[in-house]
C-alpha cells in the first residue's frame, strides 16, 4: 500500500479526527494527557474495543448483533457463578463457551431459518439480560478470588491488561480479515451474496461464523468486566450494543456491508472512550454526555456518507 | 398534413459510455394509429421508448408532440403531455385494489381528507367498462393474473387521459386466448384515437395488429414500412441483415470426447425434457427468446436452481450438483446473464474478484497464499487485458466491458472443463466483444467445451459449432453451423408457424 492510498483512506480521515479531539481534550484540560487518565480510558473502554471486533465482521456481512452487551452480562454471570465454582481456569473456558455458543444461536437461527438480524437479536438480547437476571435472582453474585483482578487491574510493563487484550484481539481480527479465505468471503459476502454464493462459497458457514465469533468476543469482554466488577452483575452492559455498533459506524464500515475494516473501528471505539471520558474531567452532566456523544455519532455518519457521494462524483 | 402526426421524432440520439444506442432515429406516428417497432434485442428498440417516456434524455434531435416542439424532462413530464409507457414489470401495488391502483395519488376525497370509496370505485368502473373489461374495480390487484394486471395498466394510461401509449414487448407473458383479449382492447384504443408504440421482435403479432412498422438494427434506423407492403421475408432481412464475418474469428475444430451430457432435464413451469451432448473444444449454442428458459436450463445444471428431474453426466460419471460450489468442484464455470447482481462483488478489488472462486486451491490453513494470487491475477488480468489503473482498483469503477473480463477472468482461474456463457456480450462495446470472441476461440484450442447462450443471433451462428434453438422451455430444432442461417433460427424461435 503507498502513501497516497492511506492518506485517501477513510481510516486515515477518522484517525485525524481522533488526533484533533485528543489535541482539543489536552487543551481544555490538563488532566486528559496523563498516564493515569490514558489508562484508565483504556480499562474503561476495552470492553467495547473487543466486541467491536466482532461486530465488524457482522455488519461487513451485511447483518447486526443487538445482543452484545446482554451476551456480556450473561457471560459476567456465569463467569462468576462457574469461577465459584470450577475455579478461575475452568470458570473462564466455560464462560466463554457461552458466549460463543450464544452467538453460534444467534448465527444458526438467522441463517437457518432466514430471519433478519435484527428481529434475532432483538429477541437474544432479551433472552440474554433475562436469563442473567433468572440466574441471580437480581442479585450480584459476589465473593470471588481476588487473582481474577488481574485481568483489568494488572499490569504487564506500564500496559494495562485490558489493553493487551484489545492489541491481541484485534491483531487477530485484522489478520483474519484481510489474510484468510474467511476474511475474504465475509468481505464478499457483504458486497453481494449472490455472487459470492454463485463463486462456490458456502455463505451459511460465514454467516454463522460472524455471529459466533462476535458471541466469543463477547464471552471474552464479559470476562473482563467480571474481572473489573469482581462479581456478577446481571445488569451490567446496558446500552453497550450501542456503544459498539457507533464505534464500528464511525470507524467508516457500511451498515450495508462489504466495505469497512477492525482498524476502523479501533480507532471508532477509542473516539467514543475519549470523548466520554472528556466530558467527564471537563465536568459536563452525564445527561448533556448522551446528547453529545449522540450528535457524533450522527456527524460521523453523515461525514462518511458525504465523503462517499464525494468520491463517486470524481471518479 | 401536420395534423395527421401526433408525434415526429427527427435525428434523435443517444449514447451510454461505450455505446451507442440511437443514432439518428427518426419516427412518427399518425393519431388512432398502431405503430410497430422490431429489431433484435440491443437494436433501440427499448431505448427509444425510454426517451419519449422522459426515463432517458436524448443527446440530440427534435421530438414535436401534436405541432409543438418539446423536450420531455422526466417521467411525470411525458405523463402530463399524455405519454404513456406499460411495461413488462408492471407499476402495480399487489395490496391494493384495481381502483386504488388506477388513480394511486389521485383518488377522490371527502373533505380533503378521506378516500372517497363510492365515487372511487364508480370511476374505475366507468374506465373497466369503456375498454370492455369484466372485473370488479375492489378486486386486489395481487389476484390478477399477468394479462389482467397488463389491463389495469392501460386502464390506468386511460385515465390518464393519454394520447400515446407506449407497450414494450406487450404479449412476452401472456397466453393465446389473453393476447386475443389484448389485440382487441388495442382496437379499441384505435377507434377512440389513442396512438400506440407497439414494441416487439415477434412478427406474427406486428403482422396482425400494427399499421405500420419501423425496424432498428444496432441503434440506428433501417426503415418504415406499411403493414400491406411487410412481409415476414421482407421484416426478418431488415431485422438481421448484417454481414460481420471478419468480426468473428472462429476456427472449426475437431471436436474431441462428450464432457457433458444432460438427460431428461425438467423443472416444473421452466423446462421439460431437455437433452443434450457438449463435446469438448466445441461450442454449442443455445437460441432462443426471452422466456424460453435457455437461461433457466443452464442454472439448473450449474446447482443454482437445481431441476426437478433428469440426469447429468460429466465425462460420463453421473453427478448431482446441488449447488455452486459442487458444480465448481466438477470444473465448470458460469459467466452469469446479470453481471453486476450475480458476476461481481463490486466493492470488492479486481484481485479479490478473480481469485474469489479458486481461494480454496490457493490456500494454506486458510491463509490465502498472496504470491500465488497475485501471479494468477496478473496472468488472467493481462491476459484479458483487463484495463484497470491498478488490480487493486475497485470493480464498481471498471467500464462494463472490463467487468465482464474480470467476471471472465474468474472462471478462467479455476481452469474449467466446462464453461457455461450466459449473454455474455450484453451490453458490452464492440471492441470488447471481439476480444470475448476471440478468447472463446482460444479457449476451445485448449480442449474446453463452451456453452453459449445469446439473446443476439448472429452472434450465436458465428460463433457456435452446433446450435440447439429452444422455444417455451423444450428444446425446438438443433442444427450445425453448417445447416444454420437466422430466418431459420427465427423460424424456430418463433411460434413454427411462419412461413419461410
Amino acid at each position: 500500500m503507498d502513501l497516497k492510498s492511506i492518506f485517501r483512506s477513510t481510516e486515515f480521515g477518522i484517525f485525524i479526527a481522533f488526533i484533533v479531539l485528543c489535541a482539543l481534550l489536552s487543551l481544555a484540560t490538563p488532566k486528559f494527557l496523563t498516564v493515569y487518565n490514558i489508562s484508565t480510558v483504556m480499562r474503561q473502554f476495552s470492553f467495547i474495543a473487543v466486541m467491536s471486533v466482532g461486530m465488524t465482521m457482522v455488519i461487513l456481512t451485511g447483518g447486526i448483533d443487538l445482543s452484545v452487551g446482554c451476551v456480556l452480562a450473561l457471560v459476567n454471570v456465569l463467569a462468576a457463578l462457574f469461577i465459584k465454582k470450577f475455579g478461575v481456569g475452568g470458570g473462564i473456558i466455560l464462560a466463554l463457551l457461552s458466549g460463543t455458543f450464544v452467538g453460534f444461536l444467534n448465527g444458526l437461527i438467522i441463517d437457518r431459518l432466514e430471519l433478519p438480524p435484527f428481529i434475532v437479536t432483538l429477541g437474544m438480547m432479551n433472552v440474554a439480560r433475562g436469563l442473567a437476571l433468572v440466574i441471580t435472582k437480581g442479585w450480584p453474585i459476589t465473593g470471588l478470588p481476588s487473582s481474577i483482578t488481574f485481568l483489568s487491574e494488572g499490569s504487564i510493563g506500564s500496559i494495562p491488561v485490558p489493553g493487551i487484550i484489545v492489541a491481541v484481539v484485534y491483531i487477530f481480527g485484522y489478520i483474519f480479515l484481510s489474510r484468510t479465505v474467511w476474511g475474504r468471503y465475509i468481505y464478499a459476502a457483504g458486497g453481494n451474496e449472490k455472487a459470492t454464493w454463485l463463486s462456490g462459497v458456502n455463505i451459511h458457514i460465514i454467516k454463522i461464523m460472524v455471529y459466533t465469533i462476535t458471541g466469543f468476543l463477547c464471552g471474552v469482554a464479559g470476562i473482563m468486566m467480571t474481572s473489573r466488577l469482581s462479581q456478577g452483575t446481571p445488569t451490567t452492559g446496558t446500552g453497550y450494543e450501542l456503544s459498539v455498533i457507533a464505534a464500528v459506524v464511525i470507524g467508516g464500515t457500511d451498515l450495508f456491508g462489504g466495505i469497512g475494516s477492525v482498524l476502523g473501528s479501533l480507532i471508532g471505539a477509542a473516539i467514543i472512550g475519549v470523548l466520554q471520558n472528556g466530558l467527564v474531567l471537563l465536568g459536563v452532566s452525564a445527561f448533556w454526555q448522551k446528547v453529545i456523544i449522540g450528535l457524533v455519532i450522527i456527524i460521523a455518519v453523515a461525514g462518511g456518507s458525504i465523503r462517499r457521494k464525494l468520491s463517486r462524483r470524481t471518479e | 398534413m401536420d395534423n395527421e402526426y401526433i408525434l415526429k421524432m427527427a435525428g434523435i440520439s443517444k449514447a451510454f459510455p461505450g455505446v451507442k444506442a440511437l443514432n439518428k432515429v427518426d419516427f412518427n406516428l399518425k393519431k388512432g394509429e398502431v405503430h410497430a417497432v422490431v429489431g433484435e434485442n440491443g437494436a433501440g428498440k427499448s431505448t427509444l421508448s425510454k426517451i419519449l417516456t422522459g426515463a432517458y434524455k436524448k443527446d440530440e434531435g427534435s421530438i414535436i408532440l401534436d405541432g409543438k416542439e418539446v423536450e420531455l424532462l422526466d417521467p411525470k413530464h411525458s405523463l402530463n403531455l399524455g405519454i404513456s409507457g406499460i411495461y413488462q414489470e408492471f407499476n402495480l401495488i399487489p395490496n391494493l385494489s384495481i381502483a386504488e391502483n388506477i388513480f394511486l395519488g389521485r383518488e377522490p376525497r371527502t373533505r380533503s381528507v378521506f378516500v372517497n370509496f363510492p365515487e372511487l370505485y364508480q370511476n374505475a368502473e366507468y374506465f373497466l367498462k369503456k375498454i370492455g373489461i369484466k372485473k370488479k374495480p375492489q378486486t386486489l390487484v395481487g389476484k390478477l393474473n399477468v394479462a389482467e394486471q397488463q389491463m389495469v395498466e392501460i386502464v390506468k394510461s386511460l385515465s390518464l387521459s393519454s394520447k400515446i401509449l407506449i407497450m414494450d414487448e406487450p404479449t412476452s407473458a401472456l397466453t393465446e386466448s389473453e393476447k386475443n383479449t389484448l389485440f382487441e382492447i388495442i382496437r379499441n384504443l384505435k377507434k377512440r384515437g389513442v396512438s400506440i408504440i407497439f414494441i416487439s421482435h415477434i412478427i406474427d403479432e406486428v403482422l396482425e395488429i400494427a399499421d405500420r412498422v419501423t425496424v432498428l438494427r444496432d441503434g440506428g434506423y433501417i426503415g418504415t414500412l406499411n403493414i400491406s407492403e411487410a412481409t415476414p421475408d421482407k421484416i426478418v432481412k431488415m431485422m438481421v441483415g448484417r454481414e460481420l464475418k471478419n468480426f468473428y474469428p472462429k476456427e472449426k475444430l475437431k471436436r474431441g470426447e462428450i464432457v457433458l451430457e444432460v438427460k431428461h432435464l425438467t423443472k416444473r413451469d421452466k423446462y421439460e425434457d431437455i437433452s443434450f451432448q457438449l463435446y469438448s473444444g466445441e461450442v454449442l449454442g443455445f437460441a432462443g427468446l426471452v422466456g424460453s428458459s435457455r437461461s433457466e436450463v443452464m442454472r439448473g445444471i450449474f446447482g443454482i436452481e437445481p431441476p426437478d428431474s433428469g440426469e447429468i453426466y460429466i465425462r460420463g460419471k453421473r453427478v448431482e450438483i446441488s449447488s455452486p460450489s459442487e458444480a465448481i468442484r466438477l470444473k465448470m464455470g458460469f459467466v452469469p446473464e446479470d453481471r453486476r447482481g450475480e458476476g461481481l462483488i463490486l466493492t470488492r478489488s479486481v484481485k479479490d474478484n478473480i481469485t474469489i472462486a479458486y481461494l480454496p486451491w490457493i490456500n494454506s490453513y486458510g491463509f490465502v497464499k498472496q504470491k500465488d494470487e497475485e501471479k494468477i491475477t496478473a496472468n488472467y488480468g493481462d491476459d484479458l487485458k483487463i484495463r484497470a489503473t491498478s488490480y487493486r482498483q475497485m470493480v464498481r469503477d471498471l467500464s462494463g466491458g472490463n467487468q465482464q473480463k474480470v467476471v471472465l477472468a474468474k472462471w478462467l482461474a479455476t481452469k474449467p472443463k466446462i464453461l457455461i456463457l450466459d449473454d455474455p456480450t450484453r451490453g458490452i462495446d464492440v471492441g470488447t466483444k471481439s476480444e470475448i470472441y476471440s478468447l472463446i476461440n482460444n479457449l476451445i484450442k485448449e480442449g474446453i467445451g463452451i456453452i453459449l447462450i445469446s439473446s443476439e443471433l448472429s452472434e450465436i451462428i458465428n460463433i457456435s459449432d452446433r446450435i440447439i434453438v429452444m422455444r417455451e422451455g423444450i428444446t425446438a430444432a438443433e442444427f450445425s453451423k453448417e445447416e444454420a442461417n437466422q430466418e431459420l433460427i427465427m423460424h424456430y424461435c418463433f411460434s413454427g408457424e411462419m412461413e419461410v
